[in-house]
């Protein structure tokens, strides 16, 4: 186990089992267990217990000591429940919709890294491909929403690509500007360039007085991508039933509710690492208290960059339940009014800062 | 254009403040709200915290004199089934066995001190039928059929909201009925022979 970038996972791509590329195996396994585990946890019961404290509530408190066993509970109802192919729905789109909304939120773990010695794949187009594969989500949705032949599904399906298409723009242009501070698109070179003896101060939020602009804008288009509140018109609950997966029940439901949780996890991942560091320590060194250098390495990696995804998810459950359901044509405005020119403007600002400024 | 950045400044400041307000709510989760009354000056105060009851462990006790479950204190009860003819739904059976001019001490009085004159092997009630309407507390003349405060009582099987107030087992019922039928008999023999007589 060396120090050097990337040293656990080109150890395991170099672990063959009777000529199996084994090691390869481990590293996309990897992040599935993360996603499968984080949703368990943090995601349902996280939730549950997060939104309930903000309406004064106790959430799940009957099974296990406060409710924790509550979500395998609800696993072991989903495991049960009949998986209902309904009798004019199009079997073929029907099923393979949460298969390609899954692997459209999987496939953007590639690239990120979750420790300075592990990346799945070290890609020089890292980012560039973080925002592109994102948009094979809207393939599962429209096949899941077109597939079940139901008019709420429909509807919230139609919603979810017009939002998702139109939010990716504004997103992108504020990476964008992340990707021009650091001069390359490769995930783990970003973040290297951000560490530091200083810890924070070399984040890109804090390296530019205008990288506050896109870092908001892309948090805010981050929240319509992954049909986050207030911007889940496409499930609706109180207009559209639940949106694209109203038929969906048993297990092809949980694996919609994992792509889900899986896509809050990556959008908050991808603006940590272009923002925030990734995983650089936020610690600066104080004399002769090398904080930064005592908290840095591929465990502590691992560590801030899990704890800073997961302080983003929290930020996503604090808005759900604070601000109400934006209308259709409000979140159209939103995206194309308000966002898209602030996200030229930061643009244009961070390109004049990063030309002119030493 | 003025009115285009004034919205977004509303949107920011609206959004900070409910933020705010939210994540106030998150951090006073750790306590109970306060349980001032209604008549008490803090009650507007005690916004914040938790207000859940976590029903089966902790209930809020029911006033003495709420009306819910029916009761028969089967002790007072004489038999008269006026209750039987008042329920509206028909949720209580009884049956009643005359008592044997020797067993009027064994079975007693009431406690005003009237002369109890029926047994009462069978005084059913369903409370899974009652509506607590009272019609049947109204007439009942020794007050011995009543409401209690008792509102929770949910059961897994139906049959076990048919409550049994009877005082007497089947076989003693069964001994009592032959003992009045012997008598009865005895009687309508002894009338017979006085008939013949004649």
């Amino acid at each position: 186990m060396g120090n050097s970038l990337n040293a656990w996972s080109e150890a395991l791509i170099g672990f063959n089992l009777l000529g199996l590329p084994l090691g390869l195996i481990v590293i996309a396994v990897i992040p599935l267990l993360f996603i499968a585990l984080y949703s368990l946890t943090y995601g349902v019961y996280g939730e549950r217990k997060i939104s309930a404290f903000m309406q004064d509530r106790l959430g799940p408190m009957e099974v296990g000591k406060w409710g924790i066993l509550q979500t395998i509970a609800d696993i072991l109802k989903l495991i049960q429940k009949e998986d209902i192919l309904p009798t004019s729905a199009d079997r073929f789109l029907f099923v393979i919709g949460p298969g390609i909304l899954f692997v459209g939120s999987f496939l953007a773990y590639a690239v990120l890294p979750f420790s300075p010695a592990f990346i799945g794949a070290s890609l020089n187009v890292g980012l560039y491909y973080a925002i592109g594969i994102v948009a094979l989500e809207v393939v599962g949705i429209l096949a899941a929403g077109w597939g079940s032949n139901n008019k709420w599904s429909l509807y919230g399906a139609v919603r979810s690509v017009a939002q998702i298409v139109s939010y990716e723009i504004p997103a992108a242009i504020a990476l964008l500007c992340g990707a021009m501070m650091a001069g390359t698109l490769d995930m783990q070179q970003i973040n290297v360039l951000q560490s530091g003896e200083y810890g924070f101060a070399h984040f890109y939020l804090f390296q530019s007085p205008i990288a506050w602009l896109p870092f908001l804008i892309y948090f805010i288009a981050s929240l319509a991508e992954v049909n986050r509140a207030p911007f889940d018109i496409p499930e609706a609950e109180s207009e559209l039933v639940a949106g694209y997966f109203t038929e969906y029940s048993g297990m092809k439901f949980a694996v919609i509710f994992l792509a889900e949780y899986g896509s809050m996890f990556m959008v908050s991942a991808i603006i940590s690492v272009v923002f925030l560091g990734g995983w650089n320590s936020p610690l600066p060194n104080l004399g002769s208290f090398a904080l930064n250098t005592w908290t840095n390495g591929p465990v502590w990696g691992a560590f801030w960059m899990i704890s800073k995804g997961f302080f983003f998810i929290f930020v996503q459950m604090w808005l759900r339940w604070t601000l109400p359901r934006l209308r259709v044509d409000q979140l159209m405005y939103l995206c194309w009014k308000v966002l898209t020119p602030f996200a030229f403007i930061s643009f244009v600002l961070t390109a004049i800062w990063e030309i002119y400024v030493p | 254009m003025s009115e285009y950045f004034g919205n977004i400044k509303t949107g920011a400041v609206t959004i900070a403040t409910g933020m705010g307000i939210t994540l106030k709510h998150f951090f006073n989760a750790v306590h109970r709200k306060g349980d001032a009354g209604l008549d008490d000056v803090d009650y507007f105060r005690q916004v914040d915290g938790l207000c859940t009851l976590q029903y089966p462990h902790e209930t809020i006790p029911t006033p003495a004199n709420a009306r819910y479950r029916l009761n028969n204190d089967i002790d007072d009860c004489i038999g008269c089934g006026q209750c039987v003819r008042a329920c509206p739904i028909g949720c209580i059976t009884m049956e009643t066995v005359k008592v044997a001019p020797d067993d009027l001490g064994a079975c007693g009085k009431t406690r005003d001190g009237q002369q109890k004159k029926f047994w009462i092997p069978v005084f059913d009630i369903d409370v899974a039928k009652c509506m607590t309407c009272g019609i049947c507390t109204t007439v009942c003349p020794t007050e011995c059929l009543a409401h209690t405060p008792v509102a929770d009582f949910s059961e897994f099987d139906r049959s076990n909201f048919i409550y049994h107030f009877g005082n007497l087992t089947r076989l003693e019922a069964e001994a009592k009925r032959r003992k009045l039928a012997d008598i009865q008999a005895k009687a309508k023999a002894e009338k017979e022979k006085k008939e013949e007589e004649n």
